[in-house]
């Protein structure tokens, strides 16, 4: 079975393409991540004085690269199929012995539209925070930081090769971590970003093995060389690059088993919850693989791996939306479940690349207006998160319940909305691969619908169960005008990428494209799953509009509690990484104290002795030094003489 | 006798038929950075003599920058340049201009810490008069009506002048001529200081003992190879070698001598032992400008001795500095170690830097030189940098240079702490900084060459070396600011350019030092 399928990859997957010079408004590559860098260099070193005009600067800097962007998108949709990969190469960047890196871009298909995700749903956030973060006093710093994250996350989608790649994947941990902690004062906030930090160290370790790996086995670590020759590399080393690369993106993108940071990340301010944890940098690890398909498709296994790591966090997340009271941490569960889809879609080959990214598009947009509508809601309520404690909003919050309500029926994937024809899609290529895989999809789609219903039950609708001091409000327009936008994105977007933007035909030349027979026909799958959708959705309704919510949250069932506690995840990697890296220290720390210091200690007390000797030479009386001097030079005719002598 | 009996007019007659005296021609583009420095030098005691005083500070500030700057662009201008010219005793090459360009900066940033006068509230670095006697009741006077030594300035661009002359000398007389010019005005300028006058004419007294000292040794080597070759000219002394390789214990001898004139200039151990005590007498501002420069003219000049005049015998001196440069490490690190002065203590890692780079001088190959000139360009603005911030951290009796009252200096002003730290670790050779890529790149030379046991007690060295650097760090980050930590004084935009210089310079040779490695690789070759 996984050679006759393997036969089938190798018919979709794609040929390289020749990489165009960078010509025209293309020459400004570079200009996209220079100009959110310049903002992140302004805000952060600038100081105080930056303080005034600094978040509008921010703002400037990303809106000129979204505007950028679409001009470069319009450049290329003008030009051939076969003339869309462009490259710009700035200055060598590292050069030791074999081993070169340039510091070079390569804008093509794919690169696109992350670069129109990233800078429009980017620029869309700056605005909305213009509002959302109006009183806090470091705002100026939190501009700083997400303009450096828009600038790393470029890089990362942008950069030709691995190394540099990693440069930007590692960029944009570090401004996640510092958005997730950037209420530092707020201890629950400083440890999510610790956490998130760690965990994404294991990924990246997963990354930067694969790069070694890759330069060792191709000798270089272009994408375009990479590529070029992997039919030629055994299918052992392609596999364990591609688990390794897994490694990568399970880390980066919340994935089992590295999905326990992305609850927690939720501590951080909730437009970089939109941003960063939603939209843009979750997805990376999507991206890492589909931009690596060229050895996916010919190492099975791995990519067998990547399903299962895909399809076990869509019910994970959506087994925790289901179950948590706070409304960040349920859309949070939503966010794994969902990169789950795209995870698997992305493990299924040249059937589902394409499908992966669609549905990264579309969640991007949908469900950073899900964030955004939480945090205007939020707003309203005292920042408060309880879902518990919301209750009836809708009549208070007019054009939040509306905009909500579109990222609702997109995510539950209700036509025309986005998200519809997008997880549609991933359905049905899991369905060609395997009926098993395609039947877990759509349960997982039920799922979904059941926890979104609850959520906009216990938010929009039902009784009001607010807090006393709560006087919900909508919020102002700087911050619907964002929801507003996103919102028509979460209704069009899909139709519009699939029917106007041929989004198969226009990714393929980068990820390959291949269709085969399903065993279900388009509209059975539709129909099934979207009977799925109605059935979860109305038992959310009645389990959270038709009765009352308890204010205190009710002891549950297993399943619940268990979802609660973030599947145990915590526990888990207690047990499996932190006792046993505990042990391990410990044992260092003795071999350290005694032996290690033992041999420091010793010698820095004969250097300390040494040096407390010598020093009385040093007695302060120029004759001493001038015998010193003599003494030197007979020493040095010494030896001069003697070694003409031996 | 012969000759007792020839009358005067004949034998001036004689001997000019015999070898008859031809002017030497000189290019005088060639020498034009020397000619602009040496010739501010002249016009700079003029204003000293004809300008009113008030007239006199910004007259000589103009003069030396645009000096300075002048002479830089006519560097540039000679880029490339390989040739000889005065008969031979000016060599113009590859090594000699990249190291004449970093001087004239490093002079640059020297001269602005030396223009600095908003640190001490009465003034300048320097005494207000040199001749008051310390403490008496003229030097408060002259104190209190604001008097600046101006003469500073002449001295300070002879000083300069000579070692631009010292990195080209290609003959030993000429390089006894530049080794003085350089040194004699550094002896007044250590004599100087404002602030603790005792100590710093104590340093000059000794300074000035010790190098007339080494002068003489070196002049006497001079002698002693002139007697076996019959010529001062370096190329010329190796044709003498290989002429008559058996003939060398004069050779040898002289040799030496002239080797401990050149070790004394770079603080060799066991020449150094001046270096303590001047680092610390100087006036701050010299100390930096003086660390840095003075080792890499010498260090050239070592070079070109080595390499152009002794490379046939290197078999002989490659043993004899291989002793030297591992005991010029280790007592270099190690005395650092129980340093409680920071003046002192950078002295002592001067000393162990010397010993670093003197791997890439015994390596004897295009290679160590080339490593030798990347490690001294990081050097020298390393130095200077971390002199600049001595001068800022200060107590009620001028700089604070009691470790004690470094601590907790991050916590007062985590700027200044932090450029700090960042040129201890350069020194420290830690990566991402200059000095990282000069350590390796001498190291690698080191072991190339097939000085792998060198290059071990070297890396040994740097060991013991890191502890004393990263101990500031420790201090200034780590510690709680007590009743004894000095406060940072916000220097003028003289001290603060030369300092952000120095540091954007040190970090960025270590971020990205491929320019800088390719230009001294095309450049390690001397002209002959």
């Amino acid at each position: 079975m996984i050679n006759a399928s393997a036969a089938v990859w190798a018919e979709g997957a794609p040929t390289l393409q020749e990489v165009m010079p960078a010509e025209g408004v293309f020459s400004l590559i570079w200009l996209l991540i220079a100009l959110p860098l310049l903002g992140a260099t302004v805000l952060l070193l600038g100081g105080r004085r930056t303080n005034t005009w600094g978040p509008y600067l921010a703002v400037l800097t990303v809106s000129a690269s979204a505007i950028l962007g679409i001009l470069m998108v319009v450049g290329l949709m003008d030009r051939g199929a076969e003339e869309r990969s462009i490259g710009q190469s700035l200055f060598t960047w590292v050069f030791a012995g074999q081993f070169e890196a340039n510091m070079a871009f390569q804008l093509d298909q794919l690169s696109m539209v992350f670069v129109l995700l990233i800078t429009v749903v980017g620029a869309l956030i700056h605005v909305y925070s213009l509002g959302y973060m109006q009183h806090d006093p470091n705002r100026r710093k939190f501009f700083g930081y997400l303009n450096l994250f828009v600038a790393a996350m470029l890089l990362l989608v942008l950069a030709n090769n691995y190394l540099l790649l990693y440069v930007g994947w590692e960029g944009v941990g570090l401004a996640s971590y510092l958005l997730i902690g950037f209420w530092q004062h707020k201890p629950s906030a400083a440890a999510a970003a610790k956490k998130a930090f760690i965990i994404n160290r294991v990924g990246d370790v997963g990354l930067s093995i694969a790069i070694m790996v890759i330069f060792v086995t191709f000798g270089s670590v272009t994408f375009d060389d990479v590529f070029g020759q992997a039919s030629e590399v055994n299918e052992g080393t392609l596999t364990a690059i591609g688990l390794l690369l897994l490694l990568a993106a399970a880390g980066k993108s919340a994935q089992f088993p590295l999905q326990a940071w992305l609850l927690d990340a939720m501590e951080g301010p909730t437009p970089v919850s939109a941003l960063i944890h939603a939209a843009t940098m979750v997805t990376a690890g999507v991206y890492l693989i589909a931009r690596s398909n060229a050895i996916y498709d010919r190492a099975v296994w791995a990519a067998t791996a990547v399903v299962v790591v895909g399809l076990i966090t869509i019910f994970m997340g959506a087994i925790i939306g289901s179950a948590k009271d706070d409304i960040k941490k349920s859309l949070a569960g939503s966010t794994m479940s969902q990169i789950g889809y795209m995870v698997m879609a992305a493990g299924l080959g040249p059937i589902g690349y394409v499908f992966a990214i669609f549905h990264l598009l579309t969640h991007g947009v949908f469900k950073a207006g899900l964030f955004l509508g939480a945090g205007s809601v939020m707003h309203g309520m005292n920042d408060n998160v309880n879902m518990r404690r919301y209750g009836a909003l809708r009549a208070a919050m007019v054009v939040t319940f509306i905009t909500f309500m579109a990222g609702y029926l997109a995510i539950i994937g209700i036509p025309p909305f986005s998200g519809f024809w997008s997880k549609d899609e991933i359905i049905h290529a899991a369905f060609e691969r395997s009926p098993i895989i395609g039947s877990l999809a759509i349960l997982a789609a039920g799922i979904t619908g059941f926890y979104m219903t609850r959520m906009v039950a216990m938010t929009f609708f039902g009784k009001a169960r607010w807090e006393d001091d709560a006087h919900p409000h909508e919020s102002p327009k700087v911050m619907t005008i964002p929801l507003i936008i996103l919102a028509l994105g979460s209704t069009f977007l899909g139709m519009a990428l699939l029917f106007w933007g041929n989004i198969e035909t226009w990714l393929e030349p980068v990820v390959g494209f291949s269709t085969s027979t399903s065993p279900l026909s388009t509209e059975a799958v539709i129909a099934i799953s979207l009977t799925f959708v109605i059935i979860g959705s109305i038992i959310g309704w009645i389990s959270y509009a038709r009765r009352e919510v308890p204010i205190v949250a009710p002891r549950g069932s297993l399943l619940t509690r268990a979802a609660r506690a973030d599947l145990y995840g915590d526990a888990v990697n207690e047990g499996l990484i932190v006792r046993p890296s505990f042990w391990l220290s410990r044992l260092l720390i003795w071999f350290d104290g005694r032996v290690v210091d033992g041999l420091v200690n010793g010698s820095a007390a004969l250097v300390g002795g040494a040096s407390g000797r010598m020093r009385r030479y040093q007695s302060g009386f120029a004759r001493s030094y001038a015998l010193s001097m003599v003494g030197g030079t007979v020493l040095v005719l010494l030896a001069l003489v003697l070694v003409r002598l031996s | 006798m012969n000759s007792a009996s020839t009358s005067v007019p004949a034998l001036v007659g004689r001997f000019a038929s015999e070898t008859p005296f031809e002017l030497p021609v000189i290019d005088y583009r060639l020498i034009l950075p020397i000619l602009i420095i040496l010739g501010a030098g002249v016009v700079s005691v003029l204003i000293e003599a004809f300008a009113p005083r008030r007239a006199r500070r910004p007259l000589q500030l103009v003069l030396v920058f645009v000096s300075l700057i002048a002479a830089f662009i006519a560097v540039i201008d000679l880029a490339k340049t390989q040739a000889l010219t005065a008969a031979g005793s000016i060599a113009v090459d590859g090594p000699a201009l990249v190291m004449q360009g970093t001087l004239l900066i490093l002079s640059l940033l020297g001269a602005m810490l030396m223009a600095e006068r908003t640190l001490d509230p009465s003034g300048d670095a320097f005494a207000p008069r040199a001749s008051a006697l310390p403490g008496s009741e003229d030097e408060k006077q002259f104190a209190a009506r604001g008097y600046l030594q101006t003469e500073v300035w002449s001295l300070f661009l002879f000083a300069v002048g000579g070692m631009l002359l010292f990195t080209v000398a290609n003959d030993l007389l000429i390089m006894f001529v530049a080794l003085e010019v350089m040194s004699l005005p550094l002896y007044l300028l250590a004599g100087l200081a404002r602030r603790r006058r005792l100590l710093s004419q104590e340093a000059a007294m000794k300074y000035f003992i010790l190098g007339a000292f080494s002068s003489a040794f070196f002049l006497y080597g001079a002698a002693l190879i002139y007697g076996y070759a019959g010529s001062i000219d370096l190329p010329a002394i190796a044709d003498a070698l290989s002429a008559k390789p058996s003939e060398s214990s004069l050779m040898l001898i002289g040799l030496g001598m002239l080797l401990v004139g050149l070790l004394f200039k770079i603080g060799a151990v066991p020449f150094h032992q001046w270096t303590p005590d001047v680092y610390q007498g100087a006036p701050t501002p010299v100390t930096g400008f003086m660390a840095a420069t003075v080792k890499i003219a010498a260090f050239v000049a070592l070079f070109r001795v080595l390499y152009v005049g002794f490379g046939g015998v290197r078999w002989d001196w490659e043993p004899m500095l291989w002793i030297v440069a591992i005991l010029t490490m280790l007592v270099g690190s190690i005395i650092a170690v129980t340093q409680t002065d920071i003046k002192r203590m950078l002295a002592y890692s001067s000393i162990a830097q010397a010993g670093f780079i003197l791997v890439g001088v015994v390596a004897a190959s295009p290679e160590g030189l080339a490593g030798a000139m990347f490690y001294l360009v990081t050097y020298g603005f390393t130095t200077i940098g971390a002199f600049a911030v001595i001068m800022l951290v200060r107590d009620g009796n001028g700089e604070a240079t009691h470790l004690s009252s470094w601590a907790g200096l991050a916590k007062r002003s985590p700027l200044v702490a932090t450029l700090f730290a960042i040129f201890m670790l350069s020194l420290a050779g830690i990566p991402l900084t200059g000095g990282f890529i000069g350590k390796f790149s001498v190291f690698t030379a080191g072991i190339a060459a097939g000085d792998t046991s060198l290059v071990l007690v070297a890396v040994v060295a740097s060991i013991i070396a890191a502890f004393f650097y990263v101990r500031v760090i420790v201090l200034m980050f780590f510690s709680e600011p007590n009743d004894q930590t000095a406060v940072v004084v916000i220097p003028s935009v003289f001290t603060t350019v030369a300092l952000a210089a120095a540091a954007t310079i040190t970090v960025v040779l270590g971020v990205v030092p491929q320019p800088l490695l390719e230009l001294v690789a095309h450049a390690d070759v001397f002209v002959r």
